[in-house]
């Protein structure tokens, strides 16, 4: 049971702020996952919360009790480091029963705790050998049964997985998402820069960026309500697509006119007096599909990349000076090199945003309704609601049959 | 002036002279087996089984002939009497057994094997480890290297004057003496007080050593991984458990190195019992005795030879266990 709680954060060294105002609630039993861009501070919050920085500014409080001055050890978390952190001159066992010894625990507890925590890891063979011995995998384990043995209240990995191969990395992935699922009553704080790990393992994402955050919630919420450009485009992959325009009607469902001359029917409400605003229409290259009738982007194919389950397809990647439009389709698409193609989205998918922030967040966050995740229909493979009207059956450039098997 | 233009034009040659036999060396290998004709590739597979024996060649003649030589001759010459006209076989070496000075010796050697290296080492660490810390570190750090620069003989004469004795009631000029005279107690003629006269020696190796020891220790301190140390701050390791339990063992191996290095240098140490007391009132060392055998008085070639194989047997082993610890450092 522990309730972490920060109150204005703030990290400066000298005269550089890395992070100021950093307010976050962490209920008991969270698995909160910190993203963002190199250098945007994640780690060095965690570091923070562990005790191994100075917080410059602000308070954290564990389980209520102000934490600024207490040594890391009294915190009651334990901290996974990226790279490993094993003592070399210990063995597997010597290196968990480490804090154990520390703390003056009798040899049988000991014994005990590091037995358990090698079963529970599958590292009972492994346990008299020295780290150097292990394979990466191995090793990431020991370092995850250092801080099992310890017990903790809170749980801190920092990017844990990036120093493994990309097939150990889903393995352990796996094994993490298992192990909290094992200690529901523990809060585990994770840093990542890979989205697959925050979208898979997080209860809810800490976007981080500019030295604060940019926004906090579950990670379909996220996905699909991104509260400024920023996180619509480091959320997904690839990058949500900003096309820019104006409001030419509004109401429930706002009409915007894009750039090219090209309309969009987006389902974010507008009000009277937005008639003319500038916005960028954000559209998820995922949510794009092919049509004859009604589009709102039109472009010659520059470049595709045929990945099996989908094909990514690239418009205006000639010019260096503009981000290129991406529009990812479903299944394999052979033949769409220079073609002209034609490529609409479901409104409900669509995205406004008004000087970098979302309209949907104009009232801030209380005037929404409570999220719930698009479902999309059985059946449909790219995820996106497909309506019947769009998909229509009259031939032409692109094969209507959908993807080629 | 005339030493001047002889230094440069020895230098001169040196330099030339090795540029000329690797080059010209060469240049007659590939005249002799030439890269082309029908041979070609025999004759590149052969030239390049001699070629590393023509760079080789010159460092193993002249370690031969003043290194590897020296030994057999000294073997030699420590079976012969005094002046080497008469073949005694063991007899110098029964005759060390029986050697009061020898023993002492021996002793002393001993003594200076146990602390110097030890007290470096320990100092060195010390010295690494708070110098790491601080923000006028590096210039302590210099502070405790410079004595490194410092020869044997200048440390031996420095620490003299420290050591020096002027009668009570005169004004004190050894800085060691004076302020055990400003603390109202008498002088005391150091290098003279036995046993404690060998520690007063020992202490101006360890003042030279300790920066030896402090360098390539912090460099070992800096290599150790920072997360080790931040994992043992969040595992409740105290400071002190932190250098001791985390940080020493993971530099064992460059421990032992250096350990080994100055029992080296200790083992041969010569010049600042030469300086300081010549081995009077009960300091005698191996290498100083040997030189006393050898060179002083009437030479003793068969004694000081057979000194000299003793000092080598006592050395060889640690040598060979120092090469081999730092070559395993290196992998």
């Amino acid at each position: 049971m522990a309730d972490l709680k920060l109150t204005g954060v703030a990290k400066s060294y000298g005269d550089v702020q890395v992070l100021s105002d950093i307010d976050l609630d962490i209920r008991s039993g969270e698995f909160i996952v910190f993203v963002g861009p190199s250098g945007c501070g994640k780690s060095t919050l965690l570091r923070m919360i562990a005790g191994l920085e100075r917080i410059s500014g602000g308070t954290l409080d564990i389980d209520g009790q102000r934490m600024n001055d207490i040594p890391p050890s009294q915190r009651g978390i334990a901290m996974v480091f990226q790279s490993y952190a094993l003592y070399p001159h210990m063995t597997v066992r010597d290196n968990m029963a480490f804090a154990l010894k520390i703390a003056g625990q009798s040899k049988d507890q000991i014994r005990e705790a590091t037995d358990r925590a090698g079963k529970m890891l599958q590292l009972t063979p492994y346990l008299d050998r020295l780290p150097k011995a292990l394979s990466g995998g191995q090793r990431q384990r020991v370092a995850i049964g250092r801080a099992i043995v310890r017990d903790p209240k809170v749980y801190l990995f920092d990017e844990p997985l990036s120093n493994l191969d990309a097939a150990l990395r889903v393995a352990t992935r796996i094994e993490i998402a298992q192990l909290k699922a094992s200690m529901p009553d523990r809060t585990m704080i994770y840093v990542t820069h890979d989205q697959t790990e925050a979208m898979t393992l997080a209860d809810r994402i800490v976007v981080l960026a500019g030295g604060g955050i940019a926004q906090v919630g579950a990670p379909l919420e996220l996905y699909e309500r991104p509260v400024n450009e920023f996180v619509a485009q480091f959320i997904g992959s690839p990058a949500m697509n900003l096309l820019p325009g104006r409001v030419t009607s509004v109401g429930p469902v706002t009409t915007v006119e894009l750039d090219g001359g090209l309309t969009a029917q987006v389902a974010i409400p507008t009000r009277a007096g937005d008639e003319g605003m500038p916005v960028n229409l954000g559209v998820r290259p995922e949510d794009m599909r092919e049509t004859d009738g009604p589009a709102l982007f039109e472009g010659k194919v520059d470049l595709t990349e045929a990945l099996g389950e989908v094909t990514l397809l690239y418009f205006g990647t000639g010019d260096a000076e503009v981000v290129p439009i991406i529009a990812k389709l479903p299944g394999i698409h052979p033949g769409l090199n220079g073609r002209t193609v034609r490529l609409t989205a479901d409104p409900q998918a669509l995205h406004l945003f008004h000087k970098g922030e979302s309209l949907l967040y104009r009232d801030g966050p209380e005037g929404l309704p409570p999220y719930s995740p698009r479902v999309a229909p059985s059946g449909a493979p790219g995820g996106a609601a497909a309506p019947a009207q769009d998909v229509s059956e009259q031939g032409g450039t692109i094969k209507p049959e959908g993807p080629v098997r | 002036m005339e030493l001047f233009w002889l230094a440069i034009s020895t230098i001169a040659i040196g330099v030339f002279g090795c540029v000329a036999w690797f080059w010209g060396s060469n240049w007659v290998l590939d005249r002799i087996l030439p890269a082309k004709g029908p041979n070609a590739g025999d004759n590149i597979r052969r030239a390049n089984q001699i070629r590393p024996w023509l760079f080789l060649g010159p460092a193993i003649v002249f370690l031969g002939m003043y290194l590897v030589y020296p030994v057999f001759d000294s073997l030699w010459r420590s079976l012969f009497n005094s002046n080497g006209t008469r073949f005694v076989g063991a007899d110098n070496y029964a005759w060390l057994l029986s050697d009061g000075k020898f023993r002492e010796s021996m002793l002393n050697n001993m003594l200076w094997l146990l602390f110097v290296p030890a007290a470096s080492t320990a100092f060195g660490l010390l010295a690494a480890q708070l110098t790491d810390r601080i923000r006028w570190g590096n210039i302590g750090k210099s502070l405790i290297f410079m004595p490194m620069a410092i020869s044997f003989v200048g440390a031996g004469v420095i620490w003299k004057f420290i050591y020096e004795y002027r009668a009570s009631g005169e004004a004190q000029i050894g800085l060691l003496n004076w302020i055990v005279t400003q603390m109202g107690a008498e002088p005391q003629i150091w290098l003279s007080l036995p046993f404690w006269n060998n520690f007063f020696l020992m202490i101006v190796l360890v003042w030279i050593q300790t920066g030896f020891a402090m360098v390539i220790l912090s460099a070992a301190l800096r290599g150790i991984p920072e997360e080790t140390v931040e994992a043992a701050i969040l595992d409740g390791a105290s400071p002190l458990q932190v250098f001791f339990k985390i940080k020493v063992p993971q530099i064992m191996g460059t421990i032992a190195v250096v350990w080994t290095t100055i029992t080296i240098v200790v083992l041969k140490v010569f010049d600042i019992v030469f300086v300081m007391t010549n081995g009077q009132w009960g300091t005698q060392v191996l290498a100083n005795l040997m030189y006393d055998w050898m060179f002083r008085g009437t030479p003793d070639y068969g004694r000081g030879s057979a000194i000299a194989i003793v000092l080598m047997i006592l050395v060889t082993p640690i040598m060979v266990w120092n090469i081999w610890n730092a070559r395993k450092e290196v992998r």
